[in-house]
């Protein structure tokens, strides 16, 4: 199973790292989301996924270890707002600049 | 255990939430944004205290033992660093209440700030590396959007550009971090560092340390500091020079405790590619700082070639180098704050930030002028300002250690650092005046105050080095010493 998630990891990585080196705002946003989804993935499969016991100890003789699942979750709520914050911020760009094109934004810098 | 660690972290915290909530009071926000940060100081040089006559203070947050939860360590170097934040932090302040202007004010400006300035002092006391990751987020996330204020063109171009090359470098960051989980099985940094005593730093582990070498070389400037002009160039000056006092310091002071805490067992591949990555900062700093014929741009090139000077110094990792780095991150973050203040108050007085259309401005605002000038020969390292005793330090560590290649590179920066300065001061202070009288865009005075303090820091913080220099040798102890910090962090009754 680890070897499974950690190829689908691998699989994401490499699609995000296409799409961050893309043009468009969008795209790019997207790939920086796929990026944290295969990093996500990649913590909770090379901390070892322990085949379905709780995160108790006591509660049997095998025990999951809970902190990769607790950073995940931490790491997850962070990635949600930049994503929240920075969609709007992309959106407000196309606003002012007319367009979403990395190259156009580029452009000389007076106003 | 100690709660006074976690003071300088929660009251601008608290603060920032409740103004959030009386928006349009914005008065009170002034008036608590002080408060806040002067309290936090208060704290902090209580800490400072603390550390000389009890050592490292330390604070499981809801009692749990380090290494299962988490801890606050606030030993010298992190009590020293949060009360100069503090400080500093406290004159921008002073600055925006004149500089700044309503619109940034009414949309959360100092809440935003207080959640900055929280994010930079946790970033300096935690003890567990993954929430130093959290509160790097904090700091960040305060930035993106004190970048974005505002809202113009270039700002919003350059907040995207800093937002997406942040946002990877964090990614990176969880990475490094799973990796260092899954190899050592724990976060705790001084466990780690215990565990990476016993069991050696293996081939792997060099790999991790690499990697997270090449998340803080983005935050802090070091080489990989291509958005840095930019985005230090868009916000108002007031921000910029909040963003240049604390933001890439954090980014200095994550390199230098994680690799003289956890990894300094390979010197020979981590701290060789720091002292190269330095002087290649170094070098590049100084064509920017030669190239460009802008206010701005100057000074950012300014803050990096700094970063790469103090990186040098870590690299060196011997104890003057060591003792020099802390005393001159001090410096900088005083030093910084005030040039990006004074050159703020500049462009905004000719209302350009080209050098060849700003021209006798010492003649309508002299103590502007001289404050420049000072502030630029401390930038410099001239004695007796504060620059001199760091640099001196740095470079004997590094002559010392056989570094003689760099610690050139090093001085020759430091004179197109000089360079620079009065270039600016040349061109934009001397000569007859463009500007006839009541046709300036703004009266510059709103600088003054906050530079005369940051002015009297420079000069005290320059002959009054032996007190502080005592203060850098306690916190360079536990560099020195791993146990002292291990045995205070795991092993505290």
């Amino acid at each position: 199973m680890e070897t499974f998630m950690i190829i689908i990891s691998g699989v994401l990585y490499s699609v995000a790292t296409y799409l961050m080196l893309s043009k468009t705002l969008l795209r790019i946003i997207l790939g920086t989301a796929l990026l944290s989804h295969a990093t996500h993935l990649m913590l909770l499969a090379v901390s070892g996924l322990k085949k379905g016991a709780v995160p108790l100890i006591g509660a049997g003789a095998k025990y999951t270890d809970p902190l990769p699942q607790a950073l995940m979750l931490t790491s997850i709520v962070i990635t949600f707002a930049l994503t929240a914050y920075i969609l709007v911020l992309a959106y407000r760009t196309y606003l002012v600049s007319g367009t979403d094109d990395i190259n156009k934004l580029k452009g000389s810098d007076h106003e | 255990m100690n709660n006074l660690v976690i003071l300088p972290i929660a009251i601008p915290l608290v603060s920032g939430m409740l103004m959030i909530f009386i928006r349009e009071r914005i008065i009170w926000h002034r008036v608590i944004s002080l408060i806040s940060v002067a309290a936090s100081a208060a704290c902090a040089g209580w800490l400072i205290r603390l550390n000389q006559t009890a050592g490292v203070q330390t604070l499981h947050v809801g009692g749990w033992k380090a290494p299962f939860g988490i801890t606050l360590v606030a030993d010298m170097l992190a009590s020293l660093l949060v009360f100069t934040a503090l400080i500093v932090s406290f004159a921008c302040l002073l600055y925006m209440f004149g500089s700044i202007g309503r619109e940034h004010e009414r949309f959360f400006l100092y809440p935003l700030v207080q959640i900055l300035v929280c994010g930079v002092n946790g970033s300096f006391l935690t003890g567990d590396i993954f929430n130093l990751f959290v509160f790097f987020e904090v700091m960040l996330i305060a930035s993106y959007v004190l970048l974005g204020l505002g809202g113009k063109r270039r700002q919003l171009k350059e907040t995207l550009q800093y937002v997406l090359i942040n946002m990877t470098s964090s990614t990176l960051f969880v990475t490094a971090l799973a990796f260092l989980y899954s190899a050592a099985g724990t976060l705790n940094m001084a466990h780690l560092a215990e565990r990476m005593a016993e069991a050696g730093q293996s081939g792997p582990m060099t790999v991790i340390s690499i990697l997270l070498l090449i998340v803080f070389s983005v935050k802090a400037a070091l080489l990989l500091f291509f958005w840095l002009p930019g985005s230090y160039g868009a916000p108002p000056a007031a921000i910029a020079a909040l963003f240049a006092a604390l933001l890439t310091k954090v980014g200095v002071y994550a390199i230098l405790r994680v690799f003289t805490l956890i990894f300094p067992h390979q010197p020979q591949i981590t701290h060789t590619a720091l002292i190269w990555m330095g002087a290649a900062t170094m070098i590049l700093g100084a064509f920017g700082v030669v190239a460009y014929k802008s206010i701005r741009p100057i000074l950012a090139y300014n803050v990096i070639i700094s970063v790469g000077f103090m990186l040098f110094g870590v690299g060196v990792a011997s104890q003057a180098a060591l003792t020099g780095t802390v005393y001159y991150l001090v410096h900088d973050m005083i030093a910084k704050a005030l040039i990006f203040i004074l050159g703020g108050a500049m462009i905004s007085i000719a209302g350009t930030d080209r050098l060849q259309d700003i021209k006798g401005l010492i003649h309508y605002r002299p103590l502007l002028g001289w404050l420049f000038f000072v502030a630029g020969l401390a930038l410099a390292g001239i004695p007796p300002l504060s620059g001199f005793v760091g640099k001196v330090l740095i470079l004997e560590g590094g002559i010392r250690e056989e570094q003689m290649a760099v610690a050139v590179i090093g001085l020759v920066s430091s004179l197109f650092v000089l360079y620079s300065m009065m270039k600016i001061f040349v061109q934009g202070f001397w000569g007859e005046t463009f500007l006839s009288e009541g046709e300036q865009h703004d009266t510059g005075k709103s600088a003054l105050l906050p530079g005369v303090i940051l002015t009297a820091l420079v000069i005290g913080v320059g002959i009054g080095a032996e007190w502080v220099l005592s203060m850098a040798d306690l916190a360079v102890e536990p560099m020195l010493d791993r146990d002292l910090y291990i045995r205070a962090v795991l092993r505290a009754e």
